[in-house]
């Protein structure tokens, strides 16, 4: 029921994999100046799949909460797959509700991996309105 | 004087008649809007039952009515600022629709490229992005007042950008909508004349917590809204000096602002009605008499009392809290109205959205200030903000949830 379930309030206060990758491929960051929140990801890339993540970043609980429960599925992960996630693939890791004030901190997460992929493929990184869809703001 | 009793005045507002999921409603958000008093919702309610009409050209009783409303309104606002003739009171729809009149016709008449708009850290964007818009429009350039570390507008780089910069119009906020700082502002004034300058103030978190006498602040523009003094949202004030009034051109095109409409060309009212295009917020307008006339019937003086010991214990019990840190000063005497802090290890929006369901409502974020957040080096804030129906146990319930909530997540 509530967005501050005990598994967001852990990986808030425990966040996985929340340390720079120093043998990283590439690493992206990416802000969200209304809150002030940031995340800062290092990947590490072996085959086209993702072999190491590490992330850094400040932030609400649930922004931060949603990095690291990313995180921690990301490994094994194939580029074309990070692409293919959607918010719902999200909110579904979360397992809580998430409102329409809150959905850009549970989602900051996936904006920041779709771009980092994105510029991995040397294309170019997406607008929010391309990660949050259409149907909302 | 008889002790006032201000938290008697909680029973005329009725939106604390309810709970949020149990707990007792504290609002402590009046800096973004006001509650509401029953005088004012039923003095709206009465102009639309019985008198309502659209103003000024209606030939019946009830645009006569309606027209004596709106003017009256007018009038109430002159004595609440102080000015000299209802004319120079304009009506627009917030305090930022008023700065934006002030930038968009006296800035683009008698502003030139290379002319300095002076502002501080502390505004708004409400008065910082008109400027920008008339800097990438005309080429005005834009400087900044800095501040003391506690928020204090610094007066002496005010005077040296003055002298130095051709500074012709400043815009200065009273009071900070995050620090709660109290600005100098007639000292301001009075430099800006001395050096030319023509000086424009945000009076929207002032209006609330102070009486304005606008000849003795001898401003040439000022700025509030209604629905931040007890009246509602869509009526705000601009007062400007007749003397540029008259000069400036009409902001909006439309209705009530012309004389006289060719196929090629118009010509505008007069005062005041040149500013006002289109049907105005005519029941807003009575809110706002109403609400006025509920400021002044309970006194600046017992307003004043009332809210400077609220400010005291919330520094107080704020400062007292080891993971709290409170910006802008410590001293109660140099704010109004609010007060902003962070938490140790806890982002502003979970800690205020987790006292939000305990019913303690407070606002967090950058407050519509980023220049100020980028100078504080906090990307977001807390606020508290006060009015006259807060009361002590309101900033103890505050604190109880405040140490709850720095628990609930950070597990220590």
């Amino acid at each position: 029921m509530d967005i501050y379930a005990e598994n967001i309030l852990d990986h808030f206060r425990h966040p996985r994999h929340f340390a720079p990758l120093l043998h990283s491929s590439m690493n992206h960051e990416e802000w969200n100046h209304a809150c002030g929140d940031s995340l800062h990801l290092w990947l590490l890339l072996k085959d086209g799949k993702i072999a190491e993540v590490g992330w850094t970043g400040t932030g609400c609980a649930i922004s931060q909460a949603s990095m690291s429960i990313l995180s921690e599925e990301m490994p094994g992960m194939s580029e074309e797959k990070i692409l293919s996630l959607t918010k719902e693939d999200i909110y579904t890791m979360l397992g809580v509700p998430i409102g329409p004030r809150r959905f850009k901190c549970a989602l900051m997460s996936l904006h920041t991996v779709k771009n980092a992929i994105l510029k991995v493929q040397g294309k170019p990184v997406q607008g929010w309105v391309e990660t949050v869809g259409l149907e909302k703001n | 004087m008889m002790k006032p009793s201000l938290p008697s005045l909680r029973a005329e507002f009725p939106i604390f008649t309810q709970t949020i999921e149990g707990h007792p409603l504290v609002y402590l958000d009046t800096a973004a809007t006001s509650q509401k008093p029953r005088v004012v919702l039923s003095a709206m309610q009465t102009f639309y039952e019985e008198d309502n009409a659209n103003v000024k050209r209606g030939m019946h009783a009830l645009a006569e009515r309606a027209t004596e409303v709106y003017e009256a309104a007018r009038s109430r606002v002159r004595h609440f600022l102080q000015a000299q003739c209802p004319h120079e009171i304009i009506f627009t729809r917030n305090a930022t629709e008023g700065i934006n009149l002030v930038a968009r016709s006296y800035g683009e008449t008698f502003l030139k490229k290379g002319d300095v708009v002076l502002v501080s850290l502390l505004e708004h964007h409400s008065n910082i992005v008109p400027w920008l818009q008339l800097k990438e429009k005309i080429g005005i350039e834009i400087d900044w007042i800095s501040i003391d570390p506690d928020g204090t507008l610094n007066m002496d780089d005010m005077n040296e950008k003055l002298k130095t910069r051709n500074v012709r119009l400043v815009a200065l906020t009273c009071v900070s909508n995050v620090l709660g700082v109290i600005t100098p502002y007639k000292e301001a004034v009075n430099l800006a004349h001395k050096h030319g300058a023509v000086c424009l103030l945000d009076a929207a978190q002032l209006a609330p917590h102070s009486p304005i006498n606008v000849i003795e602040m001898d401003c040439d523009f000022l700025v509030f809204s209604g629905h931040k003094v007890y009246g509602t949202t869509g009526i705000g004030v601009l007062y400007g000096k007749e003397e540029h009034l008259r000069r400036m051109p009409p902001f909006l095109g439309g209705g009530t602002m012309i004389q006289e409409v060719h196929r090629t060309m118009f010509t505008p009212a007069d005062l005041p009605e040149k500013f006002e295009a289109g049907t105005p917020p005519i029941a807003e307008a009575r809110g706002l008499h109403a609400a006025l006339d509920f400021i002044e019937g309970i006194g600046w003086e017992a307003i004043h009392v009332h809210e400077r010991t609220l400010l005291t214990l919330a520094l107080e019990k704020l400062i007292a809290l080891p993971f709290i840190e409170v910006f802008g000063p410590r001293d109660p005497q140099k704010i109004a109205g609010c007060v902003s802090y962070v938490c140790s290890g806890v982002h502003p929006h979970d800690l205020t959205e987790y006292m939000g369901r305990k019913g303690v409502c407070l606002r967090a974020g950058h407050h519509c200030t980023q220049p100020l957040h980028r100078f504080l080096k906090a990307p977001a804030t807390s606020r508290l903000s006060i009015g006259i129906y807060n009361t002590e146990e309101d900033l103890t319930r505050m604190v109880e949830v405040l140490e709850e909530g720095y628990h609930f997540f950070t597990g220590k």
